[in-house]
C-alpha cells in the first residue's frame, strides 16, 4: 500500500532545508504512520537527493507528521540547478513510499 | 467580543488579481493584505534595482492597486503589503500616485522602512548560517535585509493609514499588525502574539488555504479552481479564528485543506521563529464549523529571541541552461546519447563549470532514477544545467545543447537555451537593536 492511499502531503523550502508534512486522512491512521514512516525511511526514501539530516517532529492533534529534510534543495531555491528549485515535488514523491498492508499486521481475515 | 476580518488579497508576487477585487468587493472586510515577498523575490527585486533605481518594488504593485484602492476606499478596508520588496518608499509614492489619478483625495499611504540593514550587516560582519560572513563576502553582496515584526505597521494604522507597504516585514506580521493595532494586544503578551502568527501564516499564502494547490483529483477534488476565492480570517479579540471565503466564490475550506497549510513551511512545530514572537503550533487543533467555515484554535507563543532573521543578497555565481526534445521511437536513448555528447563537448571545449547537472525530463528530472525507474517515454526533453563563475562561460552551455541541432542525434527539436546572473541569499541573524523601523506618511 502506497502512503498516497492514507495520507496527503506539502512540502515547503526555507533556505537549502525542505519540510515535508504527512497528514493522515483518517485520524485513526496517525499511530500506524507514526510507526512505519519513520525519519530513516524518508532517507532511505529519498537516498542521493537529500545531502542532510531528517528530522521528524509528531502532530497527534492534526494526526500529521513533519519531516525536515537539511540540504535538500541544491542550495537553495535562488542557486539550486534543479528544474524544481523549491522541492515543491518531493510532497507526491514521499507519498510514493511503500507501507505494510494495514490489514496483515491485525491478523484480518 | 469584537471580530476583524483580514482577507489575503495575494499569496506570492505574481499571483491572481481578481480574487483579491472579489474579497474587497465582497468580502465585508475591515483589511485586505497581499503577501508578495519571498526570500527569493527579495533577492531578485535587490537586483531589479541595481539595474534600475526605480525598480525595486513588486512589478504588480500599480496593476493590483487601480484594481482595489478605489473599493477598499468605499468599502472601508484598509490595505497592507510587503509589496515594498526593496524600495518601500517608491512603492508608497506610486500608491500616492495612481491614488490621486483614481480621484481618490485624502488617501494617506504610509511606507515601513527600515528593513535594509545592509550597512549594519557590514558593520557588525555578521556570521552566515550556511557558514562564513558578511565580510567574507566581500563586495559580492548587494543587499541585507531584516524581517521585521508587526509594531511599525500597528504605528502606520495608529497614525491614519489607508494603505501601508512594507518592505521585508516577516509575512506573518501583516497580518499581525493590524490585530495588535484593532485590539490592543501587548507586544509581551506571546500567547496572542503566538495566536495572530498563527492566524497569518494560515492566510499569507492565499489560495493555498482555500483548495489552491491541494488538488489530486480522484483523491482530493476541488471545485472550480480556476476561479478560486482567497480566504477571510474571522479573528476575534482572544485570537480564535475561523476561516473561510466569499460564498459561490470556487475551491473549498475544509480540516485538511487548513492543516496542510498550518505545516507549510514549518520546522519544529513548538518554535516557529517570528520577530515578534516564538509561535507554538503543536496544540493548535482544527474543527469543521460549517461549510467552508473552519475554527482554528490552540496556538500559542514563548518570548521572541530577540534576533532577526536577515537575508544577505550577493553575487553568486552564473547559471548556463540549454533543453531540446526527442519523440517517438527510441526517443530515451537519443536523449542520453544527446547528454553523453553535451558532456564530451564541455569537457573538449574546456567549459569551467563548478557544478553541473543532466536531466531528462519526463523520467527522472524531478528525482533521478530511483524514483522514476520502469518507465518507457513516448518523448523526452534533455536538460543541461551548469554553474560558472562568468556569463561567458554560462553562454556556452545553451550553446553546447542549440548545436545538436545539427551536430546531435536524430530528431531533435524545440531547442532553447539561457544564461543568467545569480544573486544567492544567505541568513543571518541581527540582534534587534541594530535595527531600527520608521513609517513616513505621504497623503494623496
Amino acid at each position: 500500500m502506497k502512503l498516497h492511499e492514507i495520507a496527503h502531503s506539502r512540502s515547503g523550502d526555507k533556505g537549502d532545508t525542505s519540510n515535508i508534512s504527512v497528514i493522515a486522512f483518517d485520524m485513526g491512521d496517525f499511530a500506524f504512520l507514526a510507526e512505519h514512516v519513520t525519519a530513516d525511511c524518508v532517507v532511505d526514501h529519498f537516498g542521493d537527493t537529500i545531502t542532510g539530516t531528517v528530522m521528524r517532529y509528531e502532530l497527534p492533534a492534526l494526526g500529521a507528521l513533519n519531516f525536515v529534510l537539511t540540504g535538500a534543495l541544491g542550495g537553495g531555491v535562488v542557486r539550486s540547478l534543479a528544474l524544481d528549485t523549491h522541492g515543491k515535488s518531493f510532497s507526491s514523491a514521499l507519498l510514493e513510499f511503500e507501507l505494510p498492508d494495514k490489514g496483515s499486521s491485525f491478523g484480518s481475515p | 467580543m469584537r471580530t476583524i476580518r483580514i482577507g489575503s488579497g495575494a499569496g506570492y508576487s505574481g499571483d491572481r488579481i481578481e480574487p483579491a477585487i472579489e474579497l474587497a468587493e465582497s468580502g465585508n472586510l475591515d483589511y485586505l493584505v497581499f503577501e508578495c515577498l519571498a526570500e527569493r523575490t527579495i533577492a531578485l527585486a535587490q537586483q531589479e534595482r541595481l539595474k534600475d533605481p526605480q525598480g525595486g518594488f513588486d512589478p504588480l504593485l500599480a496593476d493590483r492597486m487601480k484594481a482595489v484602492l478605489s473599493i477598499c476606499r468605499k468599502n472601508g478596508v484598509k490595505i497592507v503589503t510587503n509589496m515594498g520588496a526593496a524600495d518601500p518608499v517608491a512603492a508608497a509614492q506610486a500608491t500616492r500616485d495612481i491614488a490621486k489619478a483614481l480621484g481618490l483625495t485624502g488617501l494617506k499611504v504610509a511606507a515601513v522602512t527600515g528593513d535594509d540593514v545592509l550597512e549594519q550587516a557590514r558593520a557588525s560582519d555578521v556570521a552566515l548560517d550556511e557558514g562564513g560572513s558578511v565580510k567574507a563576502l566581500g563586495n559580492r553582496v548587494i543587499s541585507a535585509n531584516a524581517y521585521t515584526g508587526a509594531a511599525p505597521i500597528a504605528e502606520a494604522l495608529a497614525g491614519g493609514a489607508d494603505v501601508v507597504i512594507t518592505g521585508r516585514a516577516a509575512d506573518p506580521a501583516l497580518f499581525l499588525g493590524p490585530l495588535v493595532h484593532e485590539f490592543g494586544w501587548a507586544m509581551d503578551d506571546w500567547d496572542l502574539l503566538g495566536k495572530g502568527t498563527m492566524v497569518g501564516h494560515l492566510l499569507e499564502c492565499a489560495g493555498q488555504i482555500t483548495g489552491g494547490y491541494f488538488a489530486d483529483p480522484g483523491v482530493k477534488d476541488v471545485q472550480g479552481l480556476a476561479r478560486l476565492g482567497f480566504p477571510i480570517g474571522e479573528v476575534r479579540e482572544d485570537g480564535d479564528l475561523v476561516v473561510t471565503k466569499v460564498a459561490g466564490s470556487g475551491g473549498q475550506i475544509t480540516r485538511a485543506t487548513v492543516t496542510e497549510q498550518l505545516l507549510y513551511e514549518i520546522h519544529d512545530p513548538t518554535r516557529y521563529y517570528q520577530p515578534d514572537v516564538v509561535a507554538d503550533f503543536s496544540q493548535v487543533r482544527v474543527e469543521e464549523v460549517g461549510p467552508d467555515r473552519i475554527h482554528v484554535t490552540g496556538g500559542s507563543g514563548t518570548p521572541k529571541t530577540g534576533l532577526l532573521k536577515t537575508s544577505v543578497g550577493y553575487l553568486d555565481s552564473y547559471i548556463g541552461e540549454g533543453e531540446i526534445s526527442y519523440a517517438g521511437a527510441n526517443a530515451v536513448a537519443r536523449g542520453r546519447l544527446a547528454l553523453e555528447i553535451v558532456r564530451e563537448r564541455l569537457t573538449l571545449t574546456g567549459v569551467k563549470m563548478t557544478e553541473s547537472r543532466f536531466d531528462l525530463i519526463g523520467v527522472n528530472a524531478l528525482h533521478g532514477d530511483a524514483l522514476a525507474e520502469g518507465r518507457d517515454p513516448y518523448e523526452v526533453r534533455i536538460r543541461v544545467a551548469g554553474r560558472t563563475d562568468s556569463l561567458a562561460e554560462a553562454v556556452k552551455i545553451g550553446n553546447e545543447v542549440e548545436t545538436l541541432y545539427t551536430n546531435g542525434p536524430a530528431g531533435g527539436g524545440g531547442a532553447w537555451k539561457s544564461a543568467r546572473e545569480i544573486v544567492g541569499v544567505a541568513s543571518a541573524l541581527l540582534p534587534e537593536a541594530v535595527v531600527t523601523s520608521s513609517v513616513t506618511f505621504m497623503e494623496a
